[in-house]
């Protein structure tokens, strides 16, 4: 046999030599952030006082964030966005990948590759790019709202005055939620077109026989097997949409926008960390955050929960 | 099912149409006002199809920004993740896989639990851990972190346990071969379709990342491709043809890797969606 130029290593310790990577980077990148976070929130500090200046302060950090104006303004920011964003993705997904499924048979992989593109591309670049859609005079949004408008009976789509979607604090959220939804509908549809996938044919065809038409079995067969897709889909949502980040950071142009309207909580917390220099208040922040973020996946799980005993 | 084929509504194709055509539309025109000046974008009507100004847009972007090293950065900080990523994840997966050791378990669910921690918790710690090491401003801090991803790790573990025989393996051990040797001759080798997608979704990932590089990259000169187009963006006077051009350069790669493995890569993203 060739002698081999790697050494030689028992199964007793293969192992432990295999995982040795993630053991190390795990601890040194996941475990210590965490507890060290944690730790963080208890303290007052600024980085550039150095580490010696760190002081135990309690729950003072809590205490300022609740109390704070801005917390709770970002916190209502990320529940409306995570929502205007995250009910129509699935609302639209369901009926697009039952209408994929069952109507496009050799063009399908392209049409779900167009659907699904904008997943994979940077927020960055993509967010820049709406930034122009949205421009308020001669973005292409609201010219195509115009033009839609000059159209017989579709007059109610033109807004009297070009909409100035992202410096006017009321339309900034709508803008947002515009953008991820674009982002994330096809990922979405292809969860669902997944989960289609596995609901055997002659369910559809038994029901047919019985006369049911497409809608009933749209209704009684398809959304009934497709609940644990729904369940994992809405829970990804809620987890995402709560951490939002890269889509109003650059439609705001990294600010929050007019009177902090797109300003989400993930926003905030880094704001606070990196602009304001206060890094106890900002972790403070970051597991206030994540309580919420459990809190809501816990309602979720929940709500699921619940209507599956009804039934 | 069949028979309802033929009776869908034309109005749902349609609107699946013009879906589609959402779906396109900021891409195309992406390209189209990379081709165009500042005030060919914002005139009315506004472009509709490609002008002439790309080469102009272009060197205002590197008068701008350093846009070769951005680059540069951003495919070495890519190439190196990708890299290190199917080599630690390959690792853990085949230990997952095909070993019985003490703490299996308990570091498994780890792995698990991993997936489900939101990202934020870590940001400040990392930077602050990141400032300790004198990793800021150096590529490795964007791609050691995350490089025994659990998501890979997962993934790994599941291709090796559907896919690799055990017997392969114990017959290698009974001819003598060195477990190292095992993994390196035998074990890779036949990784290589998961290791495809998996080295597809890191090098997009790491191509896109922009939290990463916000908090480590602090000098204009380290800054990644997303970094250095963000900073182009001011209240006033934003170049935005130039804007668009190193936007529309920066997601041609994306675009032609997605042409080439789209199926393979839609189904390694949702398989194990977790991170979403």
């Amino acid at each position: 046999m060739k002698r081999s130029l790697l050494p030689r290593l028992s199964p007793e310790w293969a192992p432990y030599v295999f995982l040795s990577p993630f053991v190390l980077l795990f601890v040194v990148f996941g475990i210590f952030p965490l507890v060290f976070s944690f730790y963080l929130a208890f303290q007052s500090w600024e980085p550039t006082a150095g580490l010696l200046a760190m002081k135990f302060v309690g729950l003072e950090n809590f205490a300022f964030a609740l109390q704070d104006e801005w917390f709770w303004k970002s916190l209502k920011n990320t529940v409306w966005l995570a929502t205007a964003a995250g009910v129509p993705q699935h609302l639209v997904a369901i009926p697009l990948a039952f209408f994929i499924h069952t109507s496009y048979k050799r063009s399908r992989n392209s049409v779900v590759g167009i659907y699904f593109l904008p997943y994979i591309t940077s927020t960055v670049a993509i967010a820049m790019m709406f930034s122009t859609l949205f421009s308020t005079e001669y973005g292409m949004i609201n010219q195509g709202l115009h033009a839609l408008g000059q159209v017989p009976g579709l007059g109610w789509l033109a807004p009297a005055q070009p909409i100035d979607w992202l410096n006017h604090a009321e339309n900034v959220k709508p803008a947002i939620s515009l953008v991820v939804f674009w982002r994330y509908l096809g990922f979405n549809t292809v969860l669902y077109l997944a989960a289609l996938q596995t609901i055997p044919g002659d369910i559809y065809e038994a029901a047919t026989m019985d006369g049911a038409g497409r809608w009933q079995q749209f209704w009684f067969i398809t959304l009934p097997s497709l609940k644990p897709m729904i369940y994992f889909g809405v829970m990804l949502s809620v987890v995402g949409g709560l951490q939002l980040f890269e889509e109003p950071f650059i439609l705001t142009g990294g600010r929050g926008g007019t009177d902090q309207a797109g300003m989400t909580t993930a926003m905030y917390m880094y704001r606070t960390a990196f602009e304001f220099n206060d890094f106890g208040t900002a972790s403070a922040l970051s597991w206030l955050l994540f309580v919420f973020v459990a809190l809501l996946t816990w309602l979720t799980n929940q709500a699921f929960k619940d209507r599956h005993a009804q039934k | 099912m069949r028979k309802s084929d033929r009776m869908a509504p034309w109005a749902a194709y349609l609107l699946v149409g013009v879906g589609m055509f959402i779906m396109l539309a900021p891409f195309y025109f992406m390209f189209v006002f990379a081709s165009h000046s500042r005030s060919d974008i914002f005139s009315l009507p506004p472009p509709l199809w490609f002008g002439n100004d790309f080469m102009l847009n272009f060197s205002i972007l590197t008068e701008r920004i350093p846009f070769w090293r951005s680059l540069g950065w951003s495919l070495y900080v890519a190439l190196a993740a990708t890299g290190l990523t199917l080599l630690f994840c390959s690792m853990g997966g085949y230990a997952f896989a095909m070993f019985e050791f003490r703490f299996k378990k308990p570091l498994f669910t780890l792995v698990m639990a991993t997936m489900l921690l939101p990202a934020f918790l870590g940001m400040i710690p990392t930077f602050m851990i990141m400032d300790a090491f004198g990793w800021i401003d150096q590529p490795r801090a964007l791609y050691i972190p995350g490089a025994a991803s659990a998501f890979g790790i997962f993934m790994m573990r599941q291709f090796i346990t559907s896919s690799i025989p055990r017997d392969l393996i114990e017959a290698a051990r009974m001819d003598g071969c060195g477990e190292l040797r095992i993994y390196w001759s035998i074990v890779l080798p036949l990784l290589q379709p998961a290791m495809g997608t998996l080295g597809l979704i890191t090098f997009i990932g790491s191509w896109n990342n922009f939290i990463g590089p916000l908090i480590v990259m602090r000098s204009p000169e380290m800054y990644t491709l997303p970094l250095a187009l963000r900073s182009l963006q001011s209240p006033v006077n934003t170049e935005w043809g130039a804007l668009m051009a190193g936007a529309a350069i920066a997601t041609v790669p994306l675009l032609v890797l997605f042409a080439i493995s789209s199926r393979r890569l839609i189904d390694g993203l949702t398989s194990g969606a977790v991170r979403g």
